[in-house]
């Protein structure tokens, strides 16, 4: 079977999800065709070479809608063969992009494909797209709906993490990547720029260098508000085991509202040659599936279980990991249950310091795993998300 | 059935007064009567200026016809769905008649009444304080299925629609003006009939708001972001209430946010499919056939014995001013009755007095009662200590602490004081009447009032008939109940009578869990995930430990005495070792199976389980399929009250259904401990039981006279 190489995975830095952020008077549109622009010139990319653009958008509406793939190749000048569609499985977009490409490879039906993902947060807000799901109140019944945040405290509950472990991890997400920030870790990292050219952001700013156990700890519990109103009573229909959830997630110990993009330029063996690009390293394995989609977070252990069986991989075999930390509990949980040591999770901080741009983090995980593969020349890495509706999602990637 | 009479303003009357009826009811000939009335209006609209709608009967409209809806089967959802566009159809026709019409309400609008009064462009009520306007059907398992969910929404917006439909929330004709439900009141038919007039002249082009070009949902669109998180978070806050098991407020709910997303017909026709799904339902027929048919034969005397002459009660005597004989003296008082309320002294009576002025003055602050009427109703209650206060009274409850002694001692003193058929009663909980009747002189006069505590909110009263009761005082005591407006049933006399056995048995079943080893908190949540109003373990603390060891010990001797076989219950253990190595009586203590947090910082001052429970009783990782947790709660109180339906203590399902629904919360959607047993099928009932048998105890074991018992439920 053709193997599916990863030659390139630039991402931009993460701009602060809000009005003040720098990201916010960019348009996604622009963060992806810079993407793309300087991936064409840094590798000399034939664009009529490529088959298609897999992006993937959680909130695909406003600035984000009418395929913003194909929207983001033309405004990027790629030739007119170029395809570009958009896809959303919420968090793991970015991901499942970099997956969908590899198997397009694989299977041998197209030889060149970008993958990526973009989410503009402070400019299409998380939800705006609205759904059934939560929206409809038939739907939201019959699959017992609940915010992702209680969902994570009900993990904290269940697995007895109280508030300072989850506090303690969040410090050390933090202290992790304003170390690998100042270190310059980020190789892959592109910076932003305006219509001159100039630099509008260059490095992530949404770390939070001057983080604390007083200062997590001074944070309020996000959702115990909406726990209160009533949520908490639909995770205790199904976890009737617990008498009431411990609200322990803040601001400071979950994933921060961010806008950003990423890219992955996917190919065969022979594409690589034809183009006179290194292989950086092969798309192993990848898996998704599904938990129960009330406590909705549990997914990245069964998806990592799943993709390793795909590999004859076992978790021994992995040198390091990528855990989305949508929420502290989520990682918590998943080097709990897998028996994973923290020194190969996260090595250079996550989403908790660095920021989820929903749409595209998948893929940004990507590329902060294959540097520090480098980096420390290591073999085999393994990235996970946790996914609404109880998803998990997992890739596999090994060195070449 | 519909009188059509035109006068010379060209104002088409339409009176609906059904025949051989007492109220007007959404039936089959009168949906084909308002047919064909509205067809004739449809050929005479060039000749007409106008449409006044109003009733013949007392009250306006009574709403859907319930025998005709408990009969619907699964197997009929076409034709009910049919049945029901069809209805919808002609209200609309009606609304789209391009001629105004006017609904005149000149009483009660529930149900299918307000919504063939919201089928109207102007609705004027009667200002009647008694009249009452609103939906009922969600309390009967139901919807307002003749576009009651989609117009109310329509007129109020989705957040002001929701306590009408969710809640069945009644309220006045001046209410439902202020909500914007109605239009107008009207001090009289005549001025009614004229205000309808004018507004007819005055107003030729008549439209339903909904129907209008510039029409917007008040309140904003339900995906709007102003309602879109009430929206989201409304069925979280719907199903905390109802734990998933009432299908109507939840198909009321996605009736009402689906239909106000697409145009008014397409509206009806979604309201229409919810409808039919509740209708054909077994949930519905549980509610509607022991909320409203079983009700209505009890509040209509079903369980009293026949040719005995109605009686009042003018005089009422109360022995003991504690909490319950304070309770008795206060809803005796808010139905006009002269009440004694007596103490050992003077002063402790007035102690008690003063509570009931106390309760009064709050509902004063909360405006739900007018100041000279809470005076008027104290002015009723006599504090005294002294027995001859009690000359004159009709009836006399002894309410004092539950000992045998102290029972017979007052009772006897105070008998001498009623008059030759005075009746005198025992507000026992669990001592059985005719050993208490025994202390007495006319035991044939001696009857039990169990009231619930508290007595001024808990509906339900349990007679309990003493051997020796005759009928015409059984008669004399359920006229007393529904004069004070509770609910009677009637019990024969037997240990713990029908109520206190059943909530034992509930309680026990939590208790033996606990010494199983499973945890607390699954247990209190698999109780109140079927329906439970409370926990056993917290219902336990309420109750509290001590006591019911003191009445557990009471039936042990008295059983032991009779020459009777006495089996220690699973909870005996539970509670001695609580109570003995423990110290934690329950919550009056403040401490039980919850810790009782006086300091907010903890847990928000709320109550939560004792951690120590687990270490006590748990067994590391033992656990249990959740299904049988919860069948258990609800299997073992139909069980218990088919022994007592096999033992003689209950005489009808009415009496069972209600009883356990009222008195000790029982949920609703079963229809009662003997409907839940229709409910689940009697033959899976008794396989289910059957499992539960071999797997946790005898308890379960089906009374030999199930069978038969099971037949004859069925006919309800």
């Amino acid at each position: 079977m053709t193997e599916a190489y990863l030659f390139d995975a630039p991402r931009t830095p993460r701009g602060k999800g809000k009005k003040d952020g720098s990201l916010h008077s960019v348009k996604p549109v622009s963060l992806l065709s810079g993407l793309m622009r300087d991936m064409q010139q840094r590798l000399s990319l034939d664009t009529a070479l490529v088959d298609d653009v897999v992006l993937g958008c959680v909130t695909p509406i406003a600035d984000q809608g009418a395929d913003i793939a194909k929207t983001a190749a033309l405004v990027a000048g790629w030739d007119w063969q170029v395809a570009g569609v958009t896809l959303n499985r919420f968090c793991a977009s970015g991901l499942e992009a970099v997956n969908l490409a590899a198997q397009k490879v694989r299977s041998g039906w197209e030889d060149l494909v970008v993958a990526g993902g973009v989410e503009s947060m402070s400019r299409v807000p998380m939800g705006s797209d609205g759904g059934v799901w939560a929206a409809d109140p038939q739907t939201s019944m019959q699959t017992d709906f609940l915010p992702q945040g209680i969902g994570a405290d009900l993990i904290a509950t269940l697995e007895g993490f109280s508030r300072e472990d989850v506090d303690a991890f969040a410090l050390r997400s933090q202290q992790k990547a304003t170390a690998a920030r100042a270190g310059g870790r980020f190789t892959s990292l592109r910076p932003v720029r305006d219509i001159n050219g100039l630099v509008i952001l260059a490095e992530d700013e949404f770390i939070k260098p001057q983080s604390s156990m007083e200062t997590l700890a001074a944070l309020k519990a996000s959702f115990e508000m909406p726990g209160k109103m009533g949520f908490d009573s639909v995770a205790l229909r199904k976890y009737p085991q617990i008498e009431r959830i411990n609200h322990v997630h803040t601001a400071g110990n979950s994933s921060g509202i961010v806008d950003g993009a990423a890219l992955a330029l996917i190919g065969s063996e022979a594409m690589g040659k034809r183009l006179g690009l290194n292989p950086r390293a092969r798309i192993v394995a990848s898996a998704v599936t599904g938990t129960d989609p009330t406590i909705m977070l549990t997914g990245p252990g069964p998806a990592t279980i799943k993709a390793l069986g795909k590999a004859g991989l076992t978790i021994k075999d992995i040198d390091l990991f990528e855990v989305n930390e949508a929420f502290a509990a989520v990682v918590m949980k998943f080097m709990k249950d897998l028996q994973v040591p923290e020194e190969k999770v996260n090595v250079n901080g996550g989403s908790i310091a660095l920021g989820h741009p929903l749409g595209a983090t998948g893929c940004m995980l990507l590329g902060n795993l294959i540097d520090e593969l480098e980096a420390r020349k290591l073999r085999r890495g393994l990235i996970t998300l946790c996914v609404g509706g109880g998803m998990g999602i997992a890739t596999i990637i090994e060195r070449v | 059935m519909i009188n059509y009479s035109k006068d010379a303003q060209h104002i088409v009357t339409l009176t609906i007064d059904m025949p051989g009826l007492s109220v007007n009811t959404m039936n089959a000939s009168f949906r084909s009567a308002l047919a064909a009335a509205v067809a004739q209006l449809e050929r005479d609209k060039d000749q007409i200026s106008g449409v006044i709608l109003t009733s013949g009967k007392d009250s306006f409209f009574a709403g859907g016809d319930l025998r005709e809806l408990i009969r619907i089967r699964p197997e009929d959802a076409q034709s009910c769905l049919d049945m029901v566009e069809h209805n919808k159809a002609i209200l609309r026709r009606l609304e789209k008649l391009g001629k105004p019409v006017v609904a005149t309400i000149n009483g009660s609008a529930l149900g299918g009444g307000l919504e063939l009064a919201l089928a109207c462009h102007y609705r004027i009520a009667l200002d009647q304080e008694k009249s009452k306007i609103g939906f009922p059907e969600v309390t009967l398992g139901l919807l307002p299925g003749a576009g009651g969910v989609v117009r109310t929404v329509r007129l109020l917006g989705l957040q002001e629609a929701m306590p009408y439909l969710l809640e069945g929330k009644q309220v006045s004709p001046a209410a439902a003006l202020e909500a914007g439900l109605i239009h107008a009141l009207a001090n009289n038919q005549a001025d009614m009939l004229q205000q309808a007039a004018t507004w007819i002249l005055a107003n030729p082009q008549a439209k339903q708001v909904w129907d209008k070009d510039d029409y917007k949902l008040p309140g904003g669109a339900a995906n709007s972001p102003k309602l879109l998180p009430m929206i989201m978070v409304a069925p979280a806050m719907l199903r905390e209430k109802t734990r998933g098991n009432y299908p109507a407020p939840e198909a009321i709910l996605a009736a009402m946010v689906e239909g106000a997303q697409v145009d008014i017909d397409n509206a009806l026709k979604i309201e229409g499919r919810y409808f039919t799904r509740l209708a054909t339902g077994q949930i519905a027929k549980n509610m509607t056939g022991t909320l409203f048919f079983q009700m209505q034969e009890i509040s209509s005397g079903k369980s009293r014995p026949q040719n005995i002459p109605k009686s009042s009660v003018k005089k009422l005597g109360v022995i003991g001013a504690g909490m319950m004989g304070v309770g008795i003296a206060n809803v005796s008082a808010a139905r006009g009755i002269a009440t004694v309320l007596k103490d050992q002294t003077l002063e402790k009576a007035e102690q008690g007095k003063a509570s009931v002025a106390q309760i009064l003055n709050k509902k004063v602050t909360q405006g739900r009662l007018s100041a000279e009427k809470a005076e008027a109703q104290l002015a009723l209650i006599q504090a005294s200590g002294q027995i001859s206060d009690f000359t004159g009274c009709d009836l006399i409850i002894e309410a004092v602490f539950e000992n045998r002694e102290l029972k017979a001692s007052v009772s006897r003193e105070a008998e001498g004081y009623l008059p030759d058929n005075g009746i005198m009663a025992s507000n026992t909980s669990t001592l059985p009447i005719s050993s208490l009747a025994k202390a007495v002189s006319h035991p044939e006069r001696f009857i039990g009032l169990h009231f619930f505590s508290p007595a001024d909110k808990m509906q339900l009263v349990e007679i309990i008939k003493g051997r020796q009761t005759d009928a015409a005082t059984l008669a004399r005591a359920y006229d007393y109940v529904l004069q004070i407006g509770k609910t009677p049933i009637v019990v024969n006399d037997a240990r713990g009578f029908f109520t206190s056995r059943v909530f034992s048995s509930f309680v026990n079943e939590g208790l033996s869990m606990l010494v199983e080893g499973l945890p607390a908190a699954l247990i209190e949540n698999a109780a109140l995930s079927v329906g439970m109003p409370v926990g056993p373990l917290a219902v336990q603390d309420e109750v509290s430990l001590s006591l019911s060891r003191h009445v557990t010990e009471q039936t042990r001797a008295d059983m032991l005495a009779e020459g009777l076989i006495w089996q220690e219950p699973a909870s005996a253990a539970v509670i001695n070792s609580m109570l003995d190595q423990h110290q934690r009586p329950g919550k009056a203590a403040g401490a039980g199976f919850y810790e009782y947090p006086k300091d907010t910082s903890i847990n928000g001052g709320k109550k939560y389980l004792w951690p120590e429970l687990e270490k006590l009783f748990g067994k590391a990782g033992f656990t249990l399929p959740y299904a049988d947790l919860q069948d258990r709660f609800l299997y073992i109180q139909s069980i218990e009250t088919m022994r007592c339906m096999q033992e003689g203590t209950l005489e009808s399902s009415r009496d069972a259904n209600i009883g356990s629904i009222f008195g000790i919360g029982f949920p609703a959607w079963t229809g009662g401990t003997v409907q839940f047993v229709n409910h689940v099928g009697i033959e899976e009932f008794s396989r289910r039981a059957a499992e539960l048998q071999a797997s946790y105890g005898e308890r379960f074991a089906l009374p030999e006279r199930y069978q038969e018992f099971a037949q004859n439920s069925r006919q309800y």
